[in-house]
């Protein structure tokens, strides 16, 4: 890790420990006052800990140009950066795209291109709807692998994770409640049930927290209906496709449609806020996974809206092609942070 | 030259608590209202800014505030700390007042902690910003700007015209630039003078170049100055202002709370030649807090030197600076630039004068004092023997100065013995016409918001 950012932090975080001003805002204060030191692993964790909501660089009164130049928000996204790109495995691609964006987009148009390619050679004689294009085993061949090592991947980031910060061992009601706090995303929430300060400087809204509501509970349901497919297809024998009254497509089309919404929102209110409150370095890779996940939910949509036409096999390819480079880039891109953040919590639930 | 048009019924000179509290009870009861505020925007709110709490009576449980906190209890409170220099009749006024501003605080935007940790323990007393006091600030001006107050910053005004028995004329610049309005009422809530260090100095005397401005670098008293100079009535003591012994690593201005320092009761306090001068252990720490700013003014060069050992070290809240660290005591006293063989002297003293100890407890007063030793310490009296040892220096900080406006009831400045008749005064400019000395915590957060919207109130009725 950069010892620099990790320095800045620490600086910070003293300074903060001094005035406790921020008490009532979120997670992180609390956590940081019960400390009067700072190790490299306290302050990944109470990097992990922050949402970048803001309310706390708004309300302090040793932002630049006092000479204290406070910028706590900065200060932890850089080291929460920092420690996602050091604790990935395998480390490299954790360097590679955690803030780029162009390499983001290089992986999607690999996946978009593979499953062009997979398809035109493995059409198959026969089958039905989507199978038509490519085969049910095929597809399994492709996604199986590319869901079980990204699952790998983050289980041996979040060991690496809790060795860092030197947590107890994991307790199910510590992970309980962070699972209720990431649920109604509590710390978005600013300590006084007003939100955050994330878009428009100094005024608190939720904006961000509904924003981000929609996409976790809109790919949520979109990995609900996938689920219940996987369910119907192997163990109630009833293949895709499925009509509209159906499990997976009512969970589909509701996440599908969260998903877009949430998304659009997110950059939306992104590119209103103020950058240097958060990873700066880091903005061009988090646009492109917004996107990234947007497409994969309109994608999703519009196959849905066209799957009966001529465009059916190209617009499978490409939906199919953003999940194949979402599921492959989880622990290299912001989609990591879900993870951290409720390891985080629970860490902070077991204090 | 600003067109008539443009001219606003009220000008309200100052931007923090007591101005936007003013502005926004003006521009409530329908006046068009404009803040001239002397800082630009990224320091906006005067020493609002470093603020944290606001003292609040209560007849029960109201808001975050627990029990309850009668008219008399504060009083008696405000009465300690002044040693009976208060107007009495004003102080009963914002005193009473404080209880309905809690819930028009809460109306206005600004947010409470539900609870606090570290070490004062004021929940009865006092309500916590959340965020604090730039929190504060800046949900007063959302909720301004949204009643359509206009803020100018960086908007210094140096001249207010006084024809009679009113203000004919405001003269501010603002970019180079010179603007001359003639509202129909002027609110002034501009604050004290402390950040001009040569009029501190004319008061104090020489020793006051040494003090360190706790507060906004903003306020330099211009407009009270040039009502003074009028024959606007004054209020207060020139010498007399809110100063703690801070760190004396503190910035020059605007160090706000991170610079207090809350070790003193653990320590030994000696001056630059290494002799201790006062009670260390007199009481626990936020109550006697303020009295060490003049203790330390009064030492040569107005400058302390605090010392514990190993065992004090984590008693207190967290230093924003770290203290200065050794050993051993003479290299302590090397690293702090204290004479070795006094200061080892003076600390065999006390240890010496050292009773037992087993009684110890830092949170209360415990008894634990020395014997036959002067100074005495009468609390936490344990001997300073535990390595390593640590250092911290303290210096004089001046938060806000006494001398000011006298306004009465209606928050309205005089001249001879009739008021000014579209002059009102709030916040610091006039807290000097309450509290003749001492501070009690969050009362000045009290008479900014309770005068804010008296002289709102008035300057409006006047307007209207």
């Amino acid at each position: 890790m950069q010892t620099d950012f990790l320095n800045e932090a620490r600086r910070q975080a003293e300074i903060c420990n001094a005035c406790r001003y921020c008490e009532g805002y979120c997670s992180v204060f609390p956590a940081l006052h019960a400390e009067r030191a700072f190790s490299d692993g306290d302050l990944t964790q109470l990097a992990n800990l922050c949402h970048n909501c803001r309310g706390c660089y708004y309300a302090c009164q040793y932002t630049a140009p006092h000479e204290f130049d406070l910028n706590l928000p900065q200060a932890l996204a850089n080291v929460r950066q920092e420690s996602w790109e050091d604790l990935a495995f395998p480390r490299a691609a954790g360097k590679a795209f955690q803030k780029n964006g162009v390499m983001i987009a290089a992986a999607a148009v690999l996946g978009f291109a593979l499953l062009f390619w997979l398809a035109s050679i493995l059409k198959p004689v026969s089958g039905e709807g989507f199978y038509a294009v490519l085969s049910h085993n095929a597809m399994v061949a492709i996604f199986l692998p590319a869901f079980l090592f990204p699952l790998l991947s983050i289980g041996i980031s979040l060991r690496r994770y809790w060795h860092r910060v030197g947590a107890q061992p994991l307790e199910m009601v510590h992970l309980a409640r962070a699972f209720r706090q990431a649920a109604n995303m509590k710390n978005l929430k600013g300590g006084h049930g007003d939100g955050c300060n994330f878009e428009d400087e100094d005024r608190f809204t939720h904006a961000r927290r509904a924003a981000h509501q929609a996409v976790m509970y809109g790919f949520l349901l979109c990995f609900a209906s996938t689920s219940v497919a996987t369910v119907m297809h192997y163990v109630l024998g009833m293949p895709a496709p499925y009509g509209i009254i159906s499990a997976p497509k009512l969970l589909g089309l509701s996440g599908g449609l969260l998903l877009v919404l949430g998304c659009v929102e997110m950059i939306r209110l992104k590119l209103k806020s103020d950058r240097q409150l958060g990873a700066n370095k880091a903005f061009g890779g988090e646009i492109a996974f917004i996107g990234l996940l947007g497409f994969v939910g309109l994608s999703g949509l519009v196959l849905y809206a066209l799957g009966q036409t001529s465009m059916m096999p190209v617009l499978l390819a490409l939906h199919l092609g953003s999940v194949l480079a979402f599921f492959v880039l989880t622990p290299f891109t912001k989609m990591a942070h879900g993870f951290y953040r409720i390891a985080a919590l629970a860490v902070d639930a077991s204090r | 030259m600003t067109r008539p048009e443009n001219t606003p019924d009220i000008v309200v000179i100052g931007g923090g608590n007591a101005a936007l509290c003013a502005a926004i009870t003006a521009a409530e009861a329908g006046a068009r209202v404009l803040i001239l505020e002397g800082a630009p925007k990224t320091y906006r709110g005067g020493n609002s800014r470093h603020t944290r709490n606001f003292r609040c009576m209560h007849d029960g449980p109201l808001g975050p505030l627990v029990e309850s906190y009668s008219e008399e209890e504060y009083l008696a409170d405000l009465m300690k700390v002044t040693g009976g220099k208060t107007d009495e009749g004003l102080a009963r006024l914002a005193i009473r007042t404080s209880e309905e501003c809690l819930p028009w605080l809460e109306a206005h935007g600004v947010r409470f902690q539900p609870s606090l940790s570290g070490t004062l323990s004021l929940a009865r007393t006092n309500a916590f910003f959340l965020g604090g006091g730039k929190s504060l600030v800046n949900a007063y001006y959302r909720t301004a700007e949204a009643l359509g107050v206009q803020v100018e910053y960086e908007a210094k005004v140096t001249h207010l015209e006084l024809n009679e028995d009113r203000i004919d004329f405001l003269d501010y610049t603002q970019g180079g630039k010179s603007h001359r309005l003639a509202p129909k009422s002027v609110v002034v809530a501009s604050g004290g003078f402390q950040a001009d260090v040569d009029w501190l100095a004319r008061a104090w005397g020489p020793a006051a170049k040494n003090f360190l401005i706790r507060g906004t670098p903003y306020n330099r008293g211009v407009v009270l100055a040039d009502l003074l100079e009028q024959g606007i009535e004054q209020v207060g003591d020139p010498t007399q202002c809110h100063a703690v012994a801070i760190d004396g690593r503190a910035p020059k201005f605007d160090g706000g709370i991170v610079t207090r320092l809350d070790c003193v009761p653990f320590s030994i306090v000696v001056n630059k030649d290494g002799q201790r001068f006062y009670d260390e252990g007199e009481d626990v720490w936020p109550k006697r807090y303020a009295i060490w700013g003049r203790l330390v003014a009064a030492q040569p060069d107005q400058v302390g030197y605090v010392i514990i050992d190993a065992k004090s070290l984590n008693l207190f809240m967290p230093s924003v600076f770290p203290p200065i660290k050794a050993d051993t005591l003479e290299e302590l006293a090397e690293m702090m630039g204290l004479p070795a063989d006094a200061l080892l002297q003076t600390i065999s003293d006390f240890n010496a004068a050292c009773g037992n100890p087993s009684d110890f407890h830092p949170t209360e007063l415990d008894g634990v004092s020395t014997q036959g030793l002067t100074p005495p310490k009468t609390n936490w009296a344990r001997a300073i023997t535990e390595p390593p040892f640590y250092g911290y220096s303290l210096r004089t900080g001046v938060t806000f100065t006494y001398l000011g406006l006298k306004v009465d009831e209606r928050a309205q400045c005089s001249i001879g013995n009739r008021p000014v008749s579209n002059l009102w005064a709030a916040g610091e400019t006039m807290a000097g016409s309450i509290l003749g000395q001492g501070y009690l915590a969050g009362f000045g957060m009290t008479i900014g918001t309770v005068f804010g919207r008296i002289a709102g109130r008035e300057a409006a009725a006047h307007a209207n």
